[in-house]
């Protein structure tokens, strides 16, 4: 049967595009033209050519942020991703307790940031947290507010506790729907656990991973009030992302010309590399057979 | 309703009139001869907008590597740019 063309169609589309056009395409162009002037308020602009982009594309200090948000996402991703899929592989499929885990896997993602950040602040002082008390009763000296180390597996922690449960719920969607006639015949063919998760559960979650990773990595890759929360970007620089520069840059230091450099190329990083993780998980396996 | 709020200069509104100009051409041309989806060099299939998105993405890029590298001016990253967009058009 030939397939019907109606261009008209096109106008439902309308909305959508003028609600992105205001809430994104307007502010990301006032961005770009920030990006080339200097202002020094009033709203008086002065060009400024691409001093703004040299300015920050040699700066050590925008190098140290970018290389500490790199590690961070890869260590947000090793982390939460192989975490959230073995969570959600020991969810009881059906029944009560199902529901009951699937509840208490959503509690951490219904708190705000900034609580999350207080929480983890408070839990981790060794005067009156759980963490840090506990910590020093076992004779070990943490302190996240002196050692960048600490403050770095604080952060990370944080974050595991606060988005694992969202990995895991998506693959739980993804196991769910795995007919029951795919594990008979696992069975029938003598496969053991590993086997059924490789070649069954696996490639069945496809789809729902490629969610979990684009999000958990734009997410850590912009993070921002948890760690200011916990760190405020302390001890010293060691846990300034690139979101908390930015935003010092900005606000602290009122430079909207280099902020702006700042953003369009923090945009352009999470772009390519969101562009380059969906292209590779929506094509894998296309391939084969070919 | 005012734009000054929008800083606009005539550099940036030549930028963007050109990415908007190239966009609806990229419209034009795929409503005059529609085109299918085709597999190139990188193994994976793209469309034309496929590769106008990756050439602009590549291009910023390649003026942004230019400009941190060899600095200012940046005319000669822009004719690497359109060889590079060239390229992606012909072979990605």
């Amino acid at each position: 049967m030939e397939k019907t063309f109606n261009n008209k169609a096109w106008f439902m589309v309308l909305p959508v595009v003028l609600l992105v056009a205001f809430s994104a395409v307007v502010p990301l162009m006032t961005v770009v033209n920030y990006s080339v002037q200097d202002t020094f308020g009033n709203n008086q602009f002065f060009w400024a050519g691409l001093q703004w982009f040299e300015e920050v594309l040699t700066s050590e200090r925008l190098h140290d942020a970018l290389i500490r948000q790199f590690i961070f996402s890869a260590v947000i991703l090793a982390l939460e991703i192989p975490l959230g899929i073995a969570v959600s592989l020991c969810i009881p499929k059906r029944g009560v307790w199902s529901s009951f885990c699937l509840v208490l896997m959503a509690l951490p993602l219904l708190i705000p940031w900034n609580v999350v950040g207080t929480i983890w602040q408070i839990f981790g002082r060794v005067d009156i947290g759980l963490l840090g008390a506990t910590m020093a009763a076992l004779g070990i000296d943490y302190n996240y507010t002196q050692n960048a180390a600490h403050a770095w597996i604080t952060i990370v922690v944080m974050d595991v506790w606060h988005w694992t449960s969202l990995v895991a719920l998506l693959c739980f969607a993804g196991l769910q729907s795995i007919p029951d006639a795919y594990y008979q015949a696992a069975k029938i063919d003598g496969a053991g656990r590993w086997k059924i998760f490789r070649y069954i559960e696996l490639p069945k979650m496809n789809r729902v991973l490629l969610i979990a990773v684009l999000l958990r990595f734009m997410d850590s890759f912009m993070i921002y009030t948890e760690p200011f929360v916990v760190t405020g970007g302390g001890p010293g620089n060691s846990t300034t992302l690139l979101s908390i520069d930015l935003v010092k840059i900005a606000l602290g230091q009122f430079d909207l010309g280099p902020a702006a450099a700042f953003s369009i190329i923090y945009f352009l990083i999470i772009l390519l590399l969101s562009w380059v993780f969906y292209t590779v998980m929506t094509n894998y396996g296309k391939g084969e057979g070919r | 309703m005012a734009l000054d709020w929008m800083a606009w200069t005539w550099q940036t509104a030549a930028f963007f009139g050109c990415i908007g100009i190239t966009l609806v051409g990229m419209t034009v041309w795929g409503i005059v001869a529609p085109q299918v989806p085709r597999m190139g060099i990188l193994r994976f299939e793209t469309t034309p907008g496929d590769r106008l998105f990756v050439s602009l993405l590549g291009s910023a890029f390649i003026h942004l590597g230019w400009l941190g590298l060899i600095g200012d001016p940046l005319w000669a990253a822009s004719i690497v740019s359109v060889a590079y967009a060239a390229a992606v058009f012909r072979w990605v």
